[in-house]
């Protein structure tokens, strides 16, 4: 059981900004995040697409903002959990207690959700047949490889996941490829190479076409193919893979008892309250009136919210408004002055 | 009596919106008036048409506001930005008339677009 001050929920850059803030006023906090990588969708979904109205950041990259909170959080210690998704949030006394996927529990006043619009989870195939295949046959990510070898294995999607993968498991498998179009929005050296094994006669290429259909009693035999002109194909095919990307769900948070309004929850704009008391919400996911999915104003509401967790923190001591520029307290925890 | 006429032709361009119908997957039809300059997404979110569920707030970025407009309308609409089809690769069953409902900028030469909404986004 871990006892922390306030556990936050989401690595975006809502997240980061308030650990940071919360850290500055002499809390501790850990934060969760079900991508096996810091920055949320700013990670996730525009690394490389330049943001233009940070304030003060004429422009910088989805990375490159993720890498500078990281920076600023350089003075304090945070512990990440990555990879795990919260899937329980429960009253207990005074405190909520926490759980993960990743089997870690914690203890705490205060939750921050900073949850962005929920948890990436891949997108999947939409034939419904499809359910009683996966994670034995059907698979959205590759966790061993090794499995594939001598099999053939079809793989759907246009992007740089879907071709990596094509090009790697034609090395020892039998690789078909399946995209609904003639191009590919993978890097470019990626494309070339797929083509010429393609061309080798090392991958079998569908463009065009999407899945139908999946054929199999107990083990996956066969996959229908549909082209854009209706034409049907069916492949033999041991193995599908699938990579069309992250969605992001609200999942587990819609069980909490909180208001939601559409995949939204609704809280107060003095401290980004929910309706469950200790459960701050902040960034793209709260909403009240007037609310905008922007970056800096995900950075005013967990700033707030951080305020209003030392009052459940620290029941027995006043909360000071200090400024970095002057306050002895808080250079000390930047490590700037002994 | 020139000016007053000349303020009734102004105001009449003023309010007027074009139509725009969107067809859910349980067949209904909704046809609302947008405002010029507003998306065809915001449309349907702005008047609670269900279906359309825009999760990145329409920044091209996770194809859940994906629609397919009607045959005849998909050549007049202004061609895709680049982006806009790879994030149609993610969208749930797409087809050759689809599109991200975010893209589509509502104005006057939209006036009686029709699309319909895929039976989910994701």
């Amino acid at each position: 059981m871990n006892k922390t001050d306030a556990l936050i929920i989401g690595a975006g850059p809502t997240g980061l900004f308030t650990a940071h803030q919360l850290k500055l006023i002499g809390l501790n906090c850990e934060i969760v995040d079900n991508l096996n990588k810091i920055g949320g969708q700013c990670i996730e979904l525009y690394p490389d697409k330049p943001i233009y109205d940070i304030p003060a950041v004429p422009e910088c990259t989805g990375e490159e903002l993720t890498n500078n909170l990281l920076n600023q959080l350089k003075p304090f210690d945070i512990k990440f959990h990555l990879n795990e998704r919260v899937e329980q949030v429960k009253k207990e006394n005074d405190n909520w207690l926490v759980k993960t996927s990743g089997g870690n529990s914690f203890q705490t006043p205060n939750v921050i959700i900073a949850g962005g619009v929920g948890s990436f989870e891949p997108r999947k195939f939409s034939p419904k047949e499809c359910e009683k295949f996966e994670n034995k046959s059907l698979f959205y990510s590759v966790k061993n490889k090794s499995v594939f070898k001598g099999k053939t294995v079809s793989i759907f999607g246009g992007g740089d996941s879907a071709l990596d993968w094509a090009i790697e498991l034609s090395k020892d498998s039998n690789v078909n490829l399946i995209h609904r179009r003639d191009e590919f929005r993978g890097v470019q050296a990626t494309v070339d190479k797929m083509y010429e094994l393609k061309k080798a006669g090392k991958i079998n290429l569908f463009t065009k076409y999407q899945i139908k259909n999946v054929h199999g009693d107990k083990k996956l035999e066969s996959i229908d193919i549909i082209h854009e002109n209706s034409e049907i194909q069916s492949l033999k095919t041991d193995y599908v893979l699938g990579f069309f990307g992250l969605i992001m769900q609200l999942g587990p948070i819609a069980n909490w008892g909180l208001n939601l309004n559409k995949k939204t929850i609704e809280v107060d704009t003095e401290k980004f309250e929910s309706n469950q008391k200790g459960i701050y919400v902040v960034g793209d996911i709260c909403n009240y009136p007037g609310k905008l999915k922007l970056i800096l104003s995900g950075f005013h509401e967990g700033a707030l919210a951080a305020r209003a967790c030392f009052k459940l923190a620290r029941p027995n001591e006043k909360y000071r408004f200090e400024f970095t520029t002057t306050s002895t307290n808080l250079l000390k925890r930047l490590g700037k002055k002994e | 009596m020139f000016c007053i006429l000349a303020l009734f032709f102004l105001s009449l361009i003023y309010i007027y919106m074009p139509k725009i119908t969107y067809n859910t997957h349980d067949n209904k039809t909704y046809t609302i008036e947008v405002q010029n300059g507003l998306t065809v997404m915001e449309g349907a979110v702005q008047n609670d048409i269900p279906g359309i569920d825009a999760d990145c707030g329409g920044g091209m970025a996770c194809a859940t506001c994906h629609v397919y407009v009607k045959e005849d309308w998909f050549n007049k609409l202004p061609k895709k930005e680049d982006g806009e089809e790879d994030m149609l690769d993610m969208a749930f069953e797409p087809k050759p008339n689809s599109r991200l409902s975010c893209q589509i900028i509502v104005s006057n030469d939209l006036d009686g677009l029709e699309v319909n909404i895929p039976s989910k986004q994701t």
